[in-house]
């Protein structure tokens, strides 16, 4: 059987090749706009007041909705291709980024902001300076989970037509073929890991603060 | 010359009847040490917030030297005075000197001008520049980012310094050495100081005038001596009579 | 939608039932191994915290990829489905659970050493009772979490809802797509209101956005 791998790989690795830049494209592409939406309204719903309660019980029920669900929903609306996929994996990534902002900027504790704006700062100072830094550590462990869970979907996205590794694995359970099934099931669980190591080390260079020993 | 006055000050919250500050009238000279000494929900915090517009009175003016407030912008006016609270707020994101740097920086200052009033404020409230400018206020204790706190409401060279219980979470000893260290800032920079305790000792050690304030209302505004030896209102009295009481205890302890 | 229901209920009854099943008897045991593995983890010091790691791992492989290793060794099928469905879990009801008990405060703890309980008594008749909060909101996270990943199970011939959904993206089925989509939506929906009303949405939603 690993011979079989071994053989399928020598003679597919570029389409393999484009298979996984397809996965990684759809995927940061995904991410960078459930990151921007979900930061902007998350922020909204945060200073909303009465709003917020409302706006995170929409949200929590979005975000428990089967992704399989809402990427097949939207074929009857959209088609197949990568544009749906991306379309549906945004929808996806949107809750975990929203709620972990809302909840970042409400947990900025008061009197930080007391104290920034005693000091003097205006504020657009103060939501450079003071409840965005704060509540950064919260947004980011949102953008987190919705990368674990892009990655995840966009394995699906292979059966709507955008490609990606989720081809292969698709194709192995099609051909019950096992090798498939392992370079396909190994390749995504290494780009899934990667991706987060990726993010873990971008994060700990965003908050070097957080990583260093009290003393 | 006048550094503060309060004129007929008062703050009523939305529904609520009672005032939290009552008619509050009194004036500070340039250069006075103030303590405003009360216990919790006297109105005391809520009268320095007024004075850097952190909250505006409901009637009556605020008057700094010779300026109504009201009519300055409410960040121009916290600019100028320094702001030192008993959580200290540094920034966690920030280094002790960018910090203390940060509202100098906003406003575009030179930069080795902020540079070196940073490093001089720091000696001046005894952490030496080169080991602590580059740390996180988490690798401080609490003594110690108080006193970057300090630092930080020292930095644009406020007329006035305001502070809101600022020792009120640091233990004994530290407290002890942090209050002799304001007396000697004070001493050197000649500023104004009003400092809000509900710490008789503190407010007797650190006032060169003490304001005792219950429900709101200015009880009595006097050097820490007249206070003690004519209180003017039984609240004010029976303040006095604890502490008599406590140093009783001790002595006695003495004696044996 | 309607005619579809009534022409042929068992179509869309069945695999609704069969999504249901999943999802119990997969609880059931991720529970059970979960109740487990924490007190194993609160006697044995370190391993709750190498365990976490492992599952941790698990949780940031996704599941078709998860179903595509397992499938050369243990077959399509439903065994396949719930070895998947309760490694993910794992990881939600350890944490949650590991989480929910190092909460509880520690003076409390210390008083029921101080009157004598030992380390088992004192997890069962002390820790346990007061972190049911996180232990219920660690529960809460896996059911919805099994009902997702409960339809891609269908990729690899374990029933369910899923079936709907990819038989209806092979024949452009709208209805059948419309139908596996309300009703696995449904089916998450319900389960997290009837979790959600027992207690307060805020708490338990706070600590929902920390361990994931």
């Amino acid at each position: 059987m690993l011979q079989d791998c071994v053989n399928y790989i020598q003679n597919n690795y570029s389409q393999i090749a484009v298979q996984i830049l397809d996965h990684a494209r759809i995927s940061l592409l995904a991410l960078l706009a459930a990151s921007v939406i979900g930061i902007f309204f998350g922020y909204l719903a945060s200073i909303s007041g009465k709003g917020e309660r409302w706006i995170m019980g929409v949200f929590q029920v979005l975000r428990v909705i089967p992704s399989l669900a809402i990427l097949v929903l939207l074929i009857p609306v959209m088609g197949v291709g990568t544009k749906p996929a991306v379309t549906a994996l945004t929808i996806l990534a949107i809750p975990p980024v929203l709620m972990n902002t809302c909840v970042g900027f409400l947990e900025v504790p008061p009197f930080m902001v007391e104290s920034g704006k005693g000091i003097g700062m205006t504020d657009r100072e103060l939501l450079m300076h003071v409840r965005f830094p704060l509540a950064l550590p919260m947004i980011l462990s949102g953008i987190r989970s919705a990368l674990v869970e892009v990655i995840a979907s966009a394995t699906l996205a292979a059966k709507i037509g955008a490609g990606g590794l989720g081809e292969i694995i698709f194709t192995g359970l099609g051909l019950n073929r096992a090798d498939l099934l392992l370079i396909g099931g190994v390749l995504v669980g290494a780009l899934s890991l990667l991706s987060l190591a990726v993010f873990d080390l971008i994060r700990r260079l965003l908050m070097p603060y957080r990583y260093r020993k009290k003393g | 010359m006048t550094a503060i006055e309060y004129q007929e000050v008062c703050k009523r919250f939305d529904g609520n009847s009672a005032y939290s500050v009552d008619h509050v009238s009194a004036q500070i000279e340039q250069g006075e040490f103030i303590t405003i000494l009360g216990s919790s929900g006297c109105g005391k915090t809520t009268l320095l917030k007024m004075t850097n517009r952190l909250i505006d009175p409901t009637e009556g003016r605020i008057v700094l030297f010779g300026e109504d407030i009201s009519t300055v912008d409410p960040v121009v006016v916290r600019r100028r005075m320094g702001y030192v609270i008993q959580q200290i707020g540094l920034l966690p994101h920030m280094t002790v000197e960018e910090n203390i740097s940060i509202i100098p920086k906003l406003m575009k200052q030179d930069k080795a001008k902020i540079r070196d009033r940073a490093r001089d404020l720091l000696s001046m409230v005894e952490l030496d520049p080169d080991t602590y400018g580059s740390r996180y206020p988490s690798e401080l204790s609490g003594g110690q980012q108080q006193r970057v706190g300090l630092a930080r409401a020292l930095m644009p060279d406020p007329k006035i310094m305001l502070l809101d219980e600022p020792f009120g979470a640091i233990d004994a000893i530290t407290r002890v050495n942090l209050q002799n260290e304001l007396l000697r800032i004070h001493s050197q920079t000649k500023k104004t100081f009003l400092l809000v305790t509900h710490d008789i000792n503190e407010a007797m050690k650190l006032g060169t005038r003490v304001m005792v304030m219950n429900g709101g209302r200015l009880l009595q505004f006097d050097t820490p001596k007249n206070i003690i030896r004519h209180p003017a209102d039984p609240f004010v009295e029976a303040l006095i009579q604890s502490v008599l009481e406590q140093r009783e205890f001790w002595e006695g302890v003495e004696d044996d | 939608m309607i005619e579809y229901l009534t022409k042929h209920p068992e179509k869309i009854i069945t695999p609704f039932l069969e999504h249901i099943e999943l999802t119990a008897v997969t609880l059931l045991i991720s529970i059970l191994i979960a109740g487990i593995l924490t007190v194993l983890s609160v006697l044995i010091p370190r391993l709750g915290s190498i365990l976490l790691a492992l599952f941790s791992v698990i949780y940031s492989i996704p599941s078709l990829a998860l179903f595509a290793l397992l499938i050369p060794f243990t077959g399509l099928g439903k065994v396949s489905a719930v070895i998947v469905l309760c490694a993910y879990n794992q990881y939600l009801l350890l944490g949650n659970f590991l989480t929910g008990l190092s909460e509880v405060d520690p003076g409390v703890l210390e008083a029921a050493k101080g009157i004598g309980m030992s380390t088992m008594q004192e997890l069962f008749l002390v820790q346990i009772p007061l972190a049911q909060k996180a232990l219920f909101a660690g529960i809460r996270l896996a059911v919805v979490s099994t009902i997702g990943i409960g339809t891609i199970a269908a990729a690899i011939n374990a029933g369910g809802l899923g079936t709907l959904l990819f038989d209806g993206l092979r024949t452009m089925n709208t209805v059948k797509i419309l139908w596996g989509s309300l009703l696995s939506a449904l089916l998450a929906v319900v389960c997290t209101a009837c979790s959600f009303s027992q207690r307060s949405p805020q708490s338990s939603g706070e600590k929902t956005l920390r361990i994931i």
